[in-house]
């Protein structure tokens, strides 16, 4: 009887939904209560950091004048409504907190349907007495729960700052319904492509063009029909700010987020139960027969496996610096509407050198991601070792450090090109807004490259790791960048001693574009990286593989 | 005739477990040598550390007259390998694999990688990520054939193929043969080291427990007797005769060679009506040492 039963709940296709649920929230447990802690933990941190930097009203109105007077910070963060303490927050953190609870529910979602099912593991779990729509539910559940989460954190949390309940509500409310539109979008991503990678290629690619409509809508005329503010509204991201949680309250809005993620979640339903196990609703092309003259090698190898990445990083560092350059203009101004800021820049380099100072945090934050960019790369090489793919190379004419060089290659080099294309995107997008764009290009790219020996040090720790201690690379490379990223952003503020400021290779960059070059500093860097990378691949030649 | 391969008492331990324990394996040039055992016999770790993957702890390992450790490279160059679970790149597709694997080798012969696509049956434009097992498995094997190694290490080569594509791989197999090549075949599948290979090791925990063509190791087993006879034959006490079943006029025994002689005496006297006699199928010989090794570990521990 019991069997008839199972069979019978199966060919509803929710069958073992909770049994999945649970499984899809025992594997994300750590990342998922990281993720939404770092979400909360961002928006409740930025409005009490504002409260503290705009105590008055007056500070706040200037603010909301230079804030509302400049294009690209529109861009970056969207409208400013109003001069309250809430108002500010949503203005700073509104749309980026949307952002991020966003990708947590892309990410969530691919992981439990498509990326399983590409890798075999939903097949063996479908075939046990779990029904067709199982692992979507599962996976829908887990990602709104995570959103969610977010929404009742910060409920709970932003009026301990100051803000006020219903307003703190709203806001709370408008980045969980963005993540649960993100959560629908995903769910039907993730039926169209076979890949998983594709499928999150298509939910990121949504997700860009959002932000991208609703910066354009955003940075037009504040005020009047004329400008393409439409386009705001065409945008979840928007959304989080047109309810306007500390104005004129608008709930309603709120609906269209909870439209799009329910119109997602019953077309990838419809779309699931119209289609095979393993395939998408794109065709899978068709590639090559013959491989082209430029995989030769194991150096054209790891150029095919990693150029798509690196495309992919490159568009995003031209746009984000791009943006972050020309935002750049009138950033003096801006900081100076708050004391506390201002006494803040004036100690690292005088009221004259804001700009600069700017423009030098911004070419640190570039050297950070392109460190982890080539950490990334390196962690490519453990990759193929543990997944067997290394050992078919392996066995031809390839020596190991041949092999590992030709990933390495890809590190330094492609980290190299992410600082190039930020130091000209920076360049361009403030020398375009002040005159001089082809100055402003050479001299940021400048600036820029004076962060590679840094970046290239810890690509390096990662390659003695991977060498040395290959179990514990992948874990320790990535906790020696958070450590740097903690001392690079956080040193000042946390007042760390000289010692532990030294220990980061980003403390001996240059603090271009204002700042002195000394030669000795970055020699060193390249001594260093050198001598790693080398010890690394010592280690490399005399252990085992796999 | 020179030694393609030349192990003795190799020694490699991945932390307490012992995964080869004094190994003895020759591979003659020009030969196919099977190396038969179960699953975690060691037979992986051996093909790992001939290809310079994983580093012995003891004992001396030759490859081609060179050190398979320190001489890799060189070494690579003359060999080619298909792994036992193959791992592709699943973006490239299984054309581009094959060229890019030919190509680090050194080279392979375009004619020869597209005669055996077609005759694998392989579709060279898909993506890696949408072949089966089976698929895979062809990628590695065209790529391995197709090269002008001069020594072939496979690794349980046709686990995932179906029957038909087995035929076409002994086919692929006899023809290197010919052409003089040196093949080391891992494998689980008796029928398969039965039909191809000139000679056979058999490992068992990570030691050689036998070694030789397939008629030596005959010669060292017992030989099935199934007779029946006119009046009862008195086989039992006899030694040498083991696992006697007598079912009236019919007698079945496994009987050792030195006591055949004896055996087929008795039989005679009796008078013999039929005599089957044949050779222990690799299956027994195979089923006797594995299972006298589980009683060992049953009976007492070590």
């Amino acid at each position: 009887m019991t069997g008839f039963a199972v069979s019978g709940r199966a060919g509803t296709g929710l069958a073992g939904a909770r049994a999945l649920t649970t499984l899809a929230v025992r594997r994300d447990r750590i990342g998922l209560a990281a993720a939404v802690y770092v979400i909360a933990a961002g928006v409740a941190g930025t409005a009490w950091t504002l409260k503290r930097l705009y105590p008055t009203p007056a500070g706040r109105t200037a603010l909301a004048g230079t804030a509302g007077a400049n294009p690209a910070l529109r861009f970056l963060y969207g409208r400013l409504d109003g001069t309250s303490l809430g108002s500010i927050t949503t203005w700073r953190y509104g749309v980026w907190a949307g952002l991020f609870a966003a990708l947590m529910a892309i990410f969530v979602v691919i992981r439990h349907t498509r990326s399983d099912e590409e890798a075999g593991r939903l097949e063996l779990a479908g075939s046990a007495a779990v029904g067709r729509q199982a692992a979507l539910v599962a996976a829908l559940v887990t990602a709104a729960a995570g959103v969610l989460a977010v929404s009742v954190l910060l409920c709970a949390v932003l009026p301990l700052t100051g803000l006020p309940a219903a307003g703190s509500a709203l806001l709370a409310l408008g980045i969980g319904c963005c993540g649960l539109a993100f959560t629908g979008i995903a769910a039907v991503a993730a039926q169209l492509a076979s890949a998983a990678r594709a499928a999150r290629g298509i939910a990121l690619g949504v997700l860009g063009v959002a932000f991208v409509l609703r910066g354009v809508g955003d940075s037009g005329p504040q005020t009047g029909a004329s400008g393409p503010s439409w386009l705001s509204w065409a945008s979840p991201l928007a959304w989080i700010q047109l309810a306007r949680p500390f104005a004129a309250a608008d709930p309603w809005v709120l609906a269209l987020p909870l439209a799009v993620g329910a119109a997602g979640t019953g077309l990838a339903f419809a779309l699931a139960a119209h289609r095979d196990q393993g395939a998408g609703l794109l065709p899978a092309r068709p590639g090559r027969a013959t491989a082209s003259a430029a995989l030769r090698g194991p150096f054209g190898l790891a150029w095919r496996l990693q150029r798509g990445a690196l495309a992919g990083w490159a568009a995003g560092y031209a746009f984000i610096f791009a943006i972050c350059g020309a935002a750049a203009k009138g950033i003096g101004q801006l900081l100076g509407t708050s004391t506390a800021l201002e006494r803040e820049f004036t100690r690292l380099g005088g009221q004259a050198a804001i700009t600069d100072a700017y423009l030098a945090a911004l070419m640190l934050l570039a050297g950070l991601v392109a460190a982890a960019y080539a950490v990334s790369v390196i962690g490519r090489l453990r990759a193929e070792e543990t997944g067997e793919v290394a050992e078919p190379v392996l066995a031809t004419a390839t020596g190991r450090v041949r092999w590992a060089l030709s990933h390495i290659a890809v590190a330094a080099g492609g980290a190299a090109l992410l600082l190039a294309v930020a130091g000209v995107a920076t360049g361009l997008g403030y020398g375009l807004r002040t005159g001089s764009a082809g100055t402003w290009a050479a001299r940021m790219t400048g600036a820029a490259l004076g962060q590679l020996p840094s970046a290239l040090v810890l690509a390096a720790v990662a390659i003695a790791l991977f060498g040395v201690l290959p179990r514990a690379s992948v874990g320790g490379a990535w906790t020696a960048l958070g450590l740097v990223v903690v001392i690079g952003l956080f040193g000042q503020v946390l007042q760390l001693s000289h010692w532990a400021l030294d220990v980061s290779p980003f403390t001996h960059a240059p603090r271009l574009p204002a700042g002195p070059v000394r030669a000795a500093p970055l020699l060193w860097l390249c001594v260093v990286a050198l001598a790693l990378s080398a010890a690394g691949l010592a280690g490399l030649r005399r252990r085992d593989i796999g | 005739m020179a030694n393609a391969i030349e192990i003795r008492a190799l020694r490699k331990s991945f932390g307490r477990t012992t995964a080869l324990d004094g190994l003895d394996l020759t591979v003659r040039e020009g030969e196919v040598h099977a190396f038969l055992g179960p699953n975690g016999a060691g037979k992986t770790t051996t093909l790992r550390i001939l290809l310079g993957l994983l580093r012995k702890d003891g004992g001396h390992a030759e490859l081609l007259g060179g050190d398979p450790w320190r001489d890799a490279v060189d070494l690579h160059k003359r060999l080619a390998y298909v792994p036992g679970d193959v791992t592709l790149w699943p973006g490239l597709t299984g054309g581009e694999i094959i060229d890019l694997l030919g190509r680090l080798r050194g080279g392979l012969d375009p004619k020869r990688r597209q005669a055996l696509t077609e005759r694998f049956e392989l579709d060279p434009a898909k993506k890696a990520r949408a072949y089966s097992k089976g698929n895979r498995q062809k990628v590695a094997l065209i790529a391995a054939l197709a090269s002008d190694a001069e020594l072939l290490l496979l690794d349980e080569p046709t686990s995932g193929l179906d029957p038909l594509m087995e035929a076409t791989f002994r086919d692929c197999v006899s023809d290197e043969r010919q052409h003089g090549r040196t093949v080391l075949l891992s494998s689980h599948i008796l029928a398969e080291a039965e039909a191809l290979s000139d000679r056979v090791t058999i490992i068992r925990d990570g030691r050689a427990v036998e070694t030789g063509t397939l008629a030596e190791l005959r010669h060292l087993t017992r030989v099935s007797v199934d007779a029946e006879t006119s009046r009862p034959a008195d086989l039992a006490g006899l030694a040498g005769v083991h696992d006697l079943v007598t079912d009236g006029l019919r007698v079945r025994a496994q009987v050792d060679q030195v006591a055949l002689d004896e055996v087929l005496g008795r039989l005679h006297q009796a008078g013999v009506r039929t005599l089957t006699c044949r050779p222990p199928t690799l299956e027994e010989l195979f089923l006797r040492h594995y299972f006298s090794a589980e009683r060992t570990v049953a009976g007492a521990p070590r």
